[in-house]
């Protein structure tokens, strides 16, 4: 007994250094935020709020962030509403090249679209799209299209068909079906996918990076880089309490999310980060 | 009771396009401009031509080329494998049957690193990993003198930065998968005397063998496909010290404009990712 109370206590021990260990990094970024004279190391600031107010004063970080917004919150409608519609057929109905359809999904959603970036600026130099933040909503929906899809035939093929039949019974379309009935009842999945792909974008760095040059076009991502990249000198208050301020987003989804995924719905098939 | 109908498939065309025109149109592309000679500049930028394996044998020769291939097994061995998949591992089974309030919080601190955005995860790295960073300071507590981690070091740095971005993801698989292990069995090991480590590999191991492999091969391609960590902390740098294929691709098409050159590249990376997924759904023994 005494031998297993040793080993609890160092198995606890060995969990509190590895905390430490990922939190070392995380606590400068808040103390730094705090401390107009921030610098690398981690030192205790007089607390002020300063760095936020500068921060959010400046009109071209809050444009990035409404980029941002726009670029993130319009990939994130337009992969719900194709991959609803995608998940529709999928689901419910028996097709001939359904199988060899889902497995070429799932095969993309393990993909690194990194491998991808250099055909598809070319492509979108020579068709004159490089700059248009429609089009790289577009190419930020298709690469998580897959993901969106495969989860969501997984969530709709967890709603019951006969709700539909009665639907169809009492004189409601296909259509009419999927918007009243599926679809309400697939509301936590809808979020999950929406909070899922939404983050993913947020923090995407490379896609906008590569296709968006203007200044004024560029999101929150591109902008922080520029911020610590290009400034000889770093104000490293200003630029922590820029990356908290970009980070919160993701970070308040992600507990949005877990409270949709305790409901009970099973991820159903690939998880990616 | 599933139903045929001719109509259904029209619900697939927005998805069905978008696909096409952004993934496989893209794909299709790699494979075609990697045999010519593409740039943005000087004379082959008005003279396209086609050029046959050209761009292969320069790139098996190139020097760089082969470091970078090296440089991205290092950094998918020690980041992906021995690091979020042995260390999420690790953790999770270290805060199995712990207090509840103390396993939540070690929890939310490493999921924390993972919420985080990829650049910002870059930008509290270079701080911690600074010449007047915290890792110097702490080790300066220990009366060891300061080093210039990214400059001496740089490849362990941006290792240690994507095992601090990417583990949690690990730990929660590997959290999942053993809460699932049914309680007695361990636990009748225990009363037949079977020590601890051999529950973990006759017993625990094995079964959650399956995640294991699902996460090992999914991590490893997230892994290979990581630009933002690597670029905005290092560069790549110092020199090409943390040049992986990636960054030299990135280099080759957008800083050096050799367009032809840098899809050959992709499309190694390409390649390499299509194996690898492929080993992937196979792991997965999924069911459509």
């Amino acid at each position: 007994m005494v031998k297993h109370r040793l080993q609890r206590n160092i198995q606890y021990g060995i969990l509190v250094v590895l905390g430490l260990c990922f939190l070392l990094p995380l606590f400068w970024i808040l103390l730094a935020s705090f401390d107009t004279n921030a610098q690398q190391g981690i030192k205790f600031p007089n607390f002020t709020l300063d760095n936020f107010s500068a921060v959010l004063g400046d009109s071209g970080n809050l444009r990035s962030f409404g980029v941002g917004i726009i670029l993130s919150g319009g990939q994130a409608t337009l992969v719900v509403l194709a991959s609803v519609l995608a998940a529709y057929p999928l689901s419910r109905y028996e097709m001939r090249f359904k199988k060899s359809f889902l497995l070429s999904i799932l095969f993309m959603t393990a993909l690194p679209i990194t491998a991808v970036m250099v055909p598809v600026f070319q492509m979108f130099l020579f068709f004159k799209l490089q700059n248009s933040i429609f089009a790289t909503m577009l190419f930020l929906t298709s690469s998580s299209l897959p993901y969106g899809i495969w989860m969501m035939k997984s969530f709709m093929d967890s709603v019951p068909i006969d709700l539909e039949e009665a639907a169809w019974i009492d004189g409601a379309s296909v259509w009419g079906g999927l918007r009243r009935i599926v679809a309400p009842l697939m509301l936590p999945g809808i979020a999950t996918i929406a909070i899922f792909t939404f983050s993913g974008s947020w923090g995407n760095f490379f896609v906008p990076y590569i296709l968006l040059q203007t200044p004024e076009k560029l999101p929150a991502s591109v902008t922080i880089y520029q911020f610590f990249g290009s400034h000889g000198m770093v104000e490293y208050g200003r630029l922590a309490a820029f990356s908290l301020l970009y980070t919160m987003p993701s970070v308040v989804l992600y507990m949005f999310s877990q409270r949709y995924m305790s409901k009970g719905f099973s991820m159903g098939g690939a998880t990616k980060g | 009771m599933k139903r045929k109908s001719r109509g259904a498939f029209l619900f697939l065309t927005p998805s069905v396009l978008l696909l096409l025109i952004f993934f496989i149109v893209p794909i299709i592309l790699t494979i075609c401009f990697a045999f010519t000679n593409m740039a943005l500049t000087g004379s082959a930028a008005r003279n396209l031509q086609f050029i046959g394996f050209q761009n292969f044998t320069n790139m098996f020769q190139d020097p760089d080329f082969r470091i970078s291939v090296w440089r991205t097994l290092v950094f998918l061995i020690f980041s992906a494998v021995i690091g979020q998949v042995v260390l999420g591992f690790i953790l999770a089974l270290l805060m199995k049957e712990k207090n509840v309030t103390f396993r939540r919080i070690i929890g939310i601190i490493v999921i924390a690193g993972w919420v985080t955005p990829e650049i910002v995860v870059a930008f509290c790295m270079v701080a911690f990993f600074s010449d007047n960073g915290s890792l110097n300071q702490i080790i300066g507590w220990f009366g060891i003198s300061p080093v210039s981690w990214l400059f001496s070091f740089p490849m362990v740095s941006v290792i240690i930065a994507n095992i601090w971005h990417g583990t949690a993801f690990s730990m929660m698989v590997y959290q999942s998968a053993l809460d699932e292990i049914p309680k007695d069995i361990e636990e009748a090991a225990t009363i037949d005397g079977a020590s601890n480590f051999k529950i973990l590999s006759y017993i625990t191991i094995p079964m959650v063998k399956g995640s294991i492999v699902t996460n090992m091969m999914l991590v490893t391609l997230q892994t290979l496909g990581v630009f933002t960590l690597i670029y905005t902390m290092t560069g790549g740098g110092p020199g090409t010290a943390t040049q992986t294929l990636p960054v030299f691709m990135y280099n080759q098409a957008f800083v050096n404009y050799q367009f032809g050159y840098g899809t050959a590249i992709s499309l190694v990376l390409l390649v390499i990712g299509i194996v690898a997924s492929l080993f992937y759904m196979k792991s997965m023994k999924v069911k459509v």
